[in-house]
């Protein structure tokens, strides 16, 4: 289905006695703890609203609606959604309606009975306060025809608004009926139906149109692969007519594109009653695609089928295809000796394909995701299995190594960790994932009881180099022997080679650059063979890298302090008036659109967070990443739907506008206007390269009204985030084994906070500060940065003292504010956002600082009040000297 | 003036100003530190059960205890007042053995008020008062099991609960301009409340309006019952309420998110009257009226609100503090959402057109 699937809404089937065998023999039963776990699964396939049916002879149905759910009220991941209480009698309904707290669906109402009955359960619906499906059925029948559809839909709506029930809570469920039954009068019911409901969708204003699709192919029962390419092909029509939704199983549906196509020729004949021998064309092809029990319909691609279990496990794998994967995985277990033969035979031989692949630029790592979800399954469903054989044989699992990894503490970033994470799962490895923010001493602990061959440690902001360097340090302090893995954006070869590896000689420290390195580098390490060859070569590296480094900073010598300052901008203050925000002090906005947001994400950062590197849209066509990096926009698309729809995320800003003046390299914030009482003061960096002659050494000051001018000038500064709801979606994810969805969510939770905080900017410009009304830039020239004001982070190039995030932060009170706060070492929590300050000045523009000299640490020690000591490792990353001498 | 004047003005007045209604009746009546025969008075003086607690009671044993807390709520610069009816429904007064008296308690409880609000318009003939008829969470819930080993088990079902709010609404029907079915951490016990006055209301040339308030009960940002602040709206929206918002739990500084969430959400006024700060070590509400009315009127200013007050732990002078702080600060507009079929499970579900 193309993109119009996306505002198409799933109903789940499956909760259904009538539809379901297995969950009619659970609840007749009384197995309704399983019966809930049908629920989930229904959840999980992505059905966003669950039909629950009880009609059956057996059964009271009426309380067994009501048992079922009042469970579900207890079950949050199932709660969440709204619930259709489905049955053709009233007081199964009612008995439903009594039981949900939150607003649901009635399936459903006619006016079989009359107008009066009609009314009165209208009537009902209001009070409890539900939407509602009314069928095309009238005091005659059921509606067959286009026009009595149309006609008796028309006539409800006319009662129900009448009697003040709201368009909008109105579902027309015009019939779907069998076609190709062999009698003529069938042919058109299709046709009838989807010309139905583009006209209910034009004629009756805010009504939905609904349908339940297993009755249309009928006349195939036991075909499945027909019965599913029939309802494909009719969705893909009646979703363009208007149809709003249906009650399907979710995830049994097939890519409309990928149906065999001569059956989807003779399929769409049928359906849209193209010629008098459609239903016999179809028979006549049908069986051939009998027996091909399978969910992904690429009818002319199900020969893979066909293959033997291994070469089945192993297309799984490599396409990243969930559906079979437990029929063939317990298959390879009858046929194997022990369940463990099934992970080292057929599977690992299925990832290393994968492996190969991957490292051969031929697979990309959301693929390779995607792959894990499918091995992640197989062993899921191979553990009771194991630990049986664990209990006969006494003999532990086999595993090809153990690897501890964290974010170390103070920081919040994990997705790049979560991604080498799930690549070396896939390579056999066992990963002890330990999160976030994780003290040295856990890790070390941790490590020590699960009898780790290997740590890994991460981090993104530059503090947490440090505390990496501390980690190398307690391990070379507790005599600890064994490989210490290094990843992260913010760690580089460099880093690595001059403060972590003389931390922890003992053993080899290793940086590595990404996921497809990070399998590389732990398997030879875990090798006899190659292991020692690679620690020798690192070594010699890092020493290289040392040398250079030592002579980088004495090749580079920095201006004197005064000597810089003596070079700042002068920017003429003279004629300039400096524009007033709006509003002083701060305020909140929520009022924030994901739809508008999801249109501002830039991809090209996106992109690279997955390792498929290079720039949007132009990768799209690259010949060798296009497909990975169109198939990840793809499914970011998808889950952006249910972020916008279900809104997963809160995103939130606080933005904050004073009186300001420089002051030297510091910029004083005012209280009031009189400018006697200062509110706070801001310290800056100043660029101490040689430069040419006539090129400023800049700081964020330069571009703010100095004091002597006696200019009012003003800065702005913000915090966004669009991280609240992420950590526990990702979790629920990661929970669910979906690793994939799991590293997505939080990836594009970033995406939002940087687009939140560019279309704020805008916001900014354009109104709050007002400085460019008349502005209009394209999202392209956004993203590059065209206009008029800059927004730097403390942390980044310009300012890459984290530290003043924390007087960020205390004017804006964004911890109260919305929610974000500093760790110890001022990342943001939740990590998916972003804060800076603003300057219009027209001249204002970002730098970077570079390497500093001693003078300027020790002046912006005194600026600030801090120990000398204490600024310096603040600053460590840009210090142009080497501060142990 | 008549009932359907005074809600017009008061609507009226709505449009112009940040309209307020009242503080904590609880703790107020707490601070006066009544003992069990107080709560017995004469009339129930042989009862054998302690009656201590039971505070819709002093409505009959109490009266001008009660008359003077709305007194001075209203002195203070209340234009809404809530009756002292909180638990005088036949499910909560059973701990008491007194669901027999409930509807005296409601009727007597609401005439109270109207009494008071009376006196003020007579003083001040151009200052609509309100009284709003508080119908409380009920101290047994419809979607929680109180076993543990029993998910399905409920101790009551909703016919039940809508008889005993249908009771409270009938009986307090005559005298309220509002019902007001407050501090709901339970959304399914509320629907049945909006049922049971719905039905009250049905074929009246007078019908009461509604007002929902939820309670948030942590910065989950969730109902007890595990719903948000939109999907409570979703789930309430059929009531068609006069004014919706959240009360309770939280002092004013947690409670701002939900609020800016709930003015997103609801299509009519928006009402919010949190705790006077959170409770301190020793169980009290110690915020300032300083420090309520800076939030407030900072959400007033920031167009989330358009009636404030307050709920457990404020007294008449954080309602003064508070309606200075929002005085000439213009409300929350109220507009008409664009149309979608908006549901609710635990989340919020929107399909818009």
């Amino acid at each position: 289905m193309t993109t119009s699937l996306s505002r198409f809404v799933n109903i789940g089937e499956r909760t259904n006695v009538s539809g379901s065998a297995r969950f009619k023999r659970l609840i007749v039963e009384g197995d309704y703890e399983e019966a809930l776990s049908v629920a989930r699964q229904q959840i999980d396939n992505g059905a966003q609203i669950i039909d629950v049916n009880m009609d059956d002879g057996l059964l009271d149905g009426a309380e067994a609606m009501t048992r079922f759910l009042r469970l579900i009220a207890t079950e949050p991941d199932i709660a969440r959604v709204p619930l259709m209480i489905d049955s053709s009698k009233w007081e199964v309904i009612e008995a439903g309606l009594k039981c949900v707290q939150g607003k649901p669906v009635v399936n459903s109402i006619s006016m079989k009975e009359g107008e009066k009955a009609f009314l009165a359960r209208v009537h009902d619906c209001m009070r409890y306060g539900a939407a509602v499906v009314v069928m095309a059925f009238d005091e005659q029948g059921q509606a067959d025809t286009e026009e009595r559809k149309v006609k008796i839909c028309t006539r409800a709506y006319k009662l129900m608004t009448g009697a003040g029930f709201p368009p909008e809570d109105i579902i027309f469920d015009p019939n779907i009926f069998a076609v190709a039954t062999g009698l003529p009068e069938h042919d058109n019911y299709g046709v009838d139906f989807i010309n139905a409901t583009r006209r209910i969708k034009q004629t009756l204003p805010h009504a939905r149109v609904s349908g339940g699709l297993s009755n249309l192919s009928f006349s195939f029962r036991g075909n499945e692969p027909v019965r599913r390419a029939m309802h494909s092909a009719f969705l893909y029509h009646a979703i363009r007519a208007g149809l709003d939704m249906a009650i399907v199983n979710a995830g049994q549906l097939d890519i409309y594109d990928d149906i065999e196509p001569d059956l989807r020729n003779r399929v769409e004949d049928v359906i849209l009653n193209r010629r008098a021998d459609a239903g016999e064309r179809l028979l006549e092809i049908a069986d051939r695609f009998r027996g091909q029990s399978g969910a992904v319909a690429k009818a002319a691609d199900l020969s893979w089928r066909e293959g033997d279990v291994p070469a089945r496990l192993k297309h799984a794998l490599i396409h990243g295809l969930t559906d079979f994967i437990v029929e063939d995985t317990e298959e390879a277990r009858q046929l194997a000796d022990k369940p463990l033969e099934v992970i080292e035979g057929p599977l690992m031989a299925g990832m290393n394909a994968v492996g190969e692949l991957f490292g051969a630029g031929k697979m990309f790592l959301p693929q390779v995701v995607k792959s894990a979800r499918v091995m992640k399954q197989a062993v899921g469903h191979l553990v009771p299995y194991l630990e049986e054989e664990k209990k006969r044989s006494g003999l532990e699992g086999v595993s090809n190594g153990k690897i501890v990894m964290a974010t170390v503490k103070g920081d919040v970033h994990d997705i790049g960790k979560n991604i080498v994470g799930v690549v070396l799962q896939c390579n056999g490895y066992d990963v002890v994932d330990l999160g976030v923010m994780v003290p040295s001493e856990k890790i070390l602990r941790i490590a020590r009881e699960e009898k780790a061959d290997l740590i890994g440690l991460s981090g993104l902001i530059t503090p947490s180099l440090d505390e990496m360097v501390h980690v190398a340090a307690e391990m070379e302090r507790e005599g600890w022997d064994l490989p210490l893995l290094i990843g992260g954006a913010t760690t580089s070869p460099m880093h690595t080679a001059v403060k972590i590896e003389p931390a922890y000689v003992r053993n080899a420290t290793i940086y590595v650059s990404d996921a497809s390195r990070a399998v590389g580098v732990v398997r030879t390490l875990l090798s006899k063979d190659n292991r020692e060859a690679l620690i020798k070569q690192t070594r010699d590296d890092y020493e290289r890298l040392r040398i250079s480094h030592a002579s980088g900073r004495s090749a580079k010598p920095r201006l004197k302090l005064e000597a810089a300052r003596a070079r700042s901008l002068k920017a003429d203050w003279r004629d300039y008036t400096p524009p007033e925000p709006v509003f002083l002090g701060v305020r909140t906005f929520d009022d924030w659109d994901l739809g508008d947001l999801r249109r501002h994400i830039d991809w090209t950062p996106f992109l690279s967070s997955w390792d498929v590197k290079g720039r949007y849209p132009q990768i799209l066509d690259d010949p060798k990443k296009g497909e990975a990096a169109r198939t990840l926009i793809k499914d970011a698309n998808i889950m952006l739907d249910r972020i916008v729809a279900e809104r997963w995320l809160q995103p939130r800003a606080v933005v904050g506008f004073w009186r300001a003046n420089a002051d030297g390299d510091d910029i004083i914030l005012w209280e009031g206007q009189d400018r006697d009482r200062e509110l706070k003061r801001l310290h800056t960096l100043r660029q101490q390269m040689i430069k040419d002659t006539g090129k400023p050494n800049y700081a964020l000051s330069d571009f703010i009204a100095p004091k002597a001018s006696l200019l009012v000038d003003y800065i702005g500064g913000f915090c966004v985030t669009a991280g609240h709801g992420e950590a526990e979606r990702s979790a629920r994810f990661a929970r669910a084994g979906d690793d994939y969805s799991s590293i997505m969510v939080k990836s594009l939770a970033d995406r939002l906070a940087e687009a939140l905080a560019e279309s704020l900017h805008a916001r900014v410009r354009r109104e709050l500060w007002g400085y460019a009304r008349d502005e209009t830039y394209s999202n392209q020239e956004m993203i590059s940065e065209k206009f008029q004001g800059i927004r730097p982070a403390p942390g980044y190039p310009a300012q890459p003292d984290h530290t003043e995030k924390r007087t960020l932060f205390t004017l804006l009170g964004a911890e109260k504010r919305i929610g974000v706060s500093l760790t110890e070492n001022c990342a943001m929590t939740p990590p998916a956002s972003v804060s800076g300050f603003y300057f219009s000045h027209p001249q204002s523009h970002y730098f970077a600082v570079g390497r500093i000299g001693k003078d300027q640490v020790a002046d912006y020690a005194k600026r600030k009040g801090l120990p000398f000591a204490e600024t310096e490792k603040w600053l460590s990353p840009i210090l142009a000297y080497d501060p142990r001498k | 003036m008549t009932r359907k004047e005074r809600r017009a003005r008061l609507s009226e007045l709505a449009k112009k100003r940040v309209l307020i209604t009242d503080g904590a009746m609880g703790t107020a009546i707490q601070a006066l530190g009544l003992d069990d025969a107080a709560f017995h008075g004469e009339r129930f003086a042989t009862w054998p059960i302690p009656l201590k607690g039971d505070n819709d009671l002093l409505n009959l044993t109490r009266p001008k205890a009660i008359r003077t807390i709305h007194d001075d709520y209203l002195a203070a610069g209340a234009d809404l007042i809530e009756t002292n009816t909180f638990n005088a429904t036949s499910i909560s007064q059973a701990d008491y053995g007194m669901q027999n008296m409930v509807a005296e308690i409601a009727r007597e409880g609401a005439k109270l008020a109207r009494a008071a609000a009376n006196a003020f318009e007579i003083q001040e003939p151009e200052r609509p008062r309100g009284v709003m008829g508080a119908i409380g969470p009920l101290s047994k819930t419809l979607s929680i099991s109180p076993k543990v080993e029993d998910p399905g088990y409920r101790e009551v079902d909703f016919d039940e609960v809508y008889v005993s709010y249908r009771e409270q609404a009938e009986a307090m029907a005559e005298y309220v301009d509002f019902f007001a079915i407050e501090t709901v951490f339970d959304t399914l016990n509320a629907k049945a409340a909006i049922t049971a006055c719905m039905d009250v209301n049905e074929g009246t040339s007078d019908p009461v309006p509604l007002i929902l308030s939820g309670t948030i009960t942590d910065n989950s940002g969730r109902t007890l019952t595990g719903q948000t602040t939109e999907a409570f709206w979703n789930s309430i929206a059929h009531a068609r309420p006069w004014a919706a918002g959240l009360n309770c739990a939280l002092g004013a500084n947690e409670l701002r998110p939900f609020i800016a969430d709930m003015a997103r959400a609801a299509d009519c006024m928006v009402i919010a009257y949190p705790n006077a700060g959170l409770p301190n070590a020793f169980g009290e509400y110690d915020e300032t009226p300083d420090t309520t009315s800076a939030h407030l009127g900072e959400w007033a200013r920031d167009g989330l609100v358009n009636i404030v007050g307050g709920c457990c732990g404020t007294t008449p002078d954080h309602i003064r503090a508070i309606a200075s702080a929002v005085a000439g600060v213009k409300p929350r507009k109220t507009n008409p959402h664009p149309v979608a079929m908006r549901l609710s499970g635990l989340e919020p579900f929107e399909l818009s057109t």
